[in-house]
């Protein structure tokens, strides 16, 4: 994959999850075009409750397509304080715009500085077989 | 690892943006674009499906009926040539040994279609059972490609492509003949629970046929499906698939499957015996299906807890229907429990499975 594909303005962690840190230390995260694409159709996805606190690396919910189900993991540790509740009835939104509708959580980020150290575009991409 | 054996569209599929995985030692297209898409597309219109990793065995000789009298539980008998029958082949203790079709293209002529994992086992006991028959088995799987058309569009898309009267033939019927030039043994039936028909023809021919079927079907709204919608178009129907809901030890009996044994047939079928014993006795476990009005999909292997919370059983298939937009699939019951509410885990939460007698959307399959 060019990361031509890849929003610049996004970070990205191995385990291709996106992250976008806005200004005022909130995050918005979902998953890759990529991994979407290698999941399939997207038929349920699991997404905490509002106020639950995740540390970096735990799993904070569950995507699931028609082949099989898999974790979802926070790149970075903080609280989350929204989640996409238009997934519930429409997961195909990973599939159609994964960095648009088809966001899943909004997180006060505990530490910004663990944001800027995941990739850039340039370095998921490389990443990508 | 052994090298998974292609079929001779492959470079076809891949053309097309096949996603290529390994199915029972094939590479194999399990999605196109999506699966919930072609799916829907086949429901709605009509879709062509690779099928030619199946095998096809043919067996002939003055004893070829008496054979598959005695091999088959369904009555062979009763076909005639030009018909296709649908049969569970048994063990000798009714266990299914694989589920077939059985072609009869001549009084002493007959083409069997068997499930491609299953092909060497089938082979080693199809010869097995025939000491004593005089027949000759030949593995034709090599000779046959096989091409799905499925959907309530597939008349249409077919028809101008061959001069064989494609409304005259009835459902489970088959001619030969031959579709834009090249020859194929015609047949009206499929896995969809769809109007439809499955095209058996020489491999090489198979790139050019697809091409001219997909430039045919696709102004109808037909689009290319893999094996993935092909699963869940066939649970959604109600058909059972060998190693899930027929397997060595899951009897037809068990599956719901009794129209398919034909105790009166006055024949010795292998697994008769046992067979009867469990009508009489009632099948110790039992196939049902269910719905469950979530979008999590009840995966195969997960365990189906009854009243008290027991194990009482096993997922066998699950998958989303497309078409109810919710969880279904079929489950391996204690037969004590199949009446008791039935539930199954995923991930902490209890989902109630709510059983269905299949199939789980109404069939638009022709008379």
């Amino acid at each position: 994959m060019s990361h031509s594909d890849l929003p610049p303005e996004l970070r990205y962690a191995k385990t291709h999850e996106w992250l976008n840190l806005a200004t005022d230390g909130t995050a918005t995260i979902g998953i890759t075009k990529h991994a979407q694409d290698a999941l399939g159709d997207i038929t349920f996805v699991q997404l905490p409750r509002v106020g639950t606190v995740l540390k970096t690396g735990e799993v904070f919910g569950v995507v699931e397509s028609v082949k099989s189900a898999s974790d979802l993991y926070v790149p970075v540790a903080g609280t989350v304080l929204a989640v996409n509740e238009e997934l519930e009835l429409a997961p195909e939104l990973v599939n159609r715009a994964p960095y648009d509708e088809g966001w899943m959580i909004r997180l006060a980020v505990a530490d910004p500085s663990e944001a800027t150290a995941l990739m850039g575009a340039a370095a998921y991409a490389q990443s990508l077989p | 690892m052994s090298t998974l054996r292609c079929t001779p569209l492959r470079d076809f599929h891949a053309a097309h943006g096949a996603r290529l995985v390994d199915f029972a030692g094939w590479e194999m297209p399990v999605q196109y674009h999506s699966i919930l898409e072609e799916h829907k597309a086949v429901r709605r219109a009509a879709g062509l499906v690779d099928v030619s990793h199946m095998g096809e065995v043919a067996i002939e000789g003055s004893a070829a009926l008496a054979y598959l009298q005695r091999l088959l539980p369904n009555d062979i008998a009763r076909l005639a040539p030009g018909g296709v029958l649908y049969s569970p082949m048994c063990n000798a203790s009714g266990g299914t040994v694989d589920d077939l079709l059985v072609y009869r293209r001549g009084p002493d002529e007959f083409l069997l279609c068997i499930n491609a994992g299953n092909i060497a086992k089938d082979l080693a006991w199809l010869r097995e059972q025939s000491a004593g028959f005089a027949v000759t088995l030949a593995d034709r799987s090599d000779a046959y490609a096989l091409l799905a058309l499925q959907g309530p569009r597939a008349l249409e898309i077919l028809q101008p492509l061959t001069r064989s009267p494609l409304a005259q033939l009835r459902y489970y019927h088959f001619c030969e003949g031959t579709v834009a030039g090249t020859p194929c043994l015609i047949s009206r039936t499929g896995y969809t629970g769809e109007d439809g028909f499955e095209l058996y023809h020489a491999p090489d021919a198979a790139p050019r046929l697809a091409q001219t079927l997909l430039d045919a079907g696709t102004p109808h709204g037909m689009v290319l499906a893999g094996l993935g919608a092909r699963d869940s178009l066939r649970l959604e129907a109600g058909y059972p698939l060998h190693g899930h809901e027929l397997s060595d030890e899951i009897s037809p009996l068990a599956a719901g499957l009794g129209w398919t044994v034909k105790f009166d047939k006055g024949i010795d079928f292998i697994g008769r015996a046992a067979l009867q014993a469990e009508k009489l006795n009632g099948s110790p476990r039992r196939v049902i299906f269910f719905r469950t009005g979530d979008r999590r999909i009840v995966r195969h292997g997960t365990p189906v807890l009854g009243a008290t919370g027991a194990t009482v059983g096993q997922v066998l298939s699950g998958t989303l229907s497309p078409i109810l937009n919710e969880a279904i699939g079929s489950a391996l019951i204690d037969s004590a429990a199949t009446n008791q509410p039935l539930t199954a885990e995923i991930r902490g939460t209890a989902i109630a499975l709510h059983r269905v007698q299949p199939p789980f959307i109404p069939l638009k399959k022709s008379p």
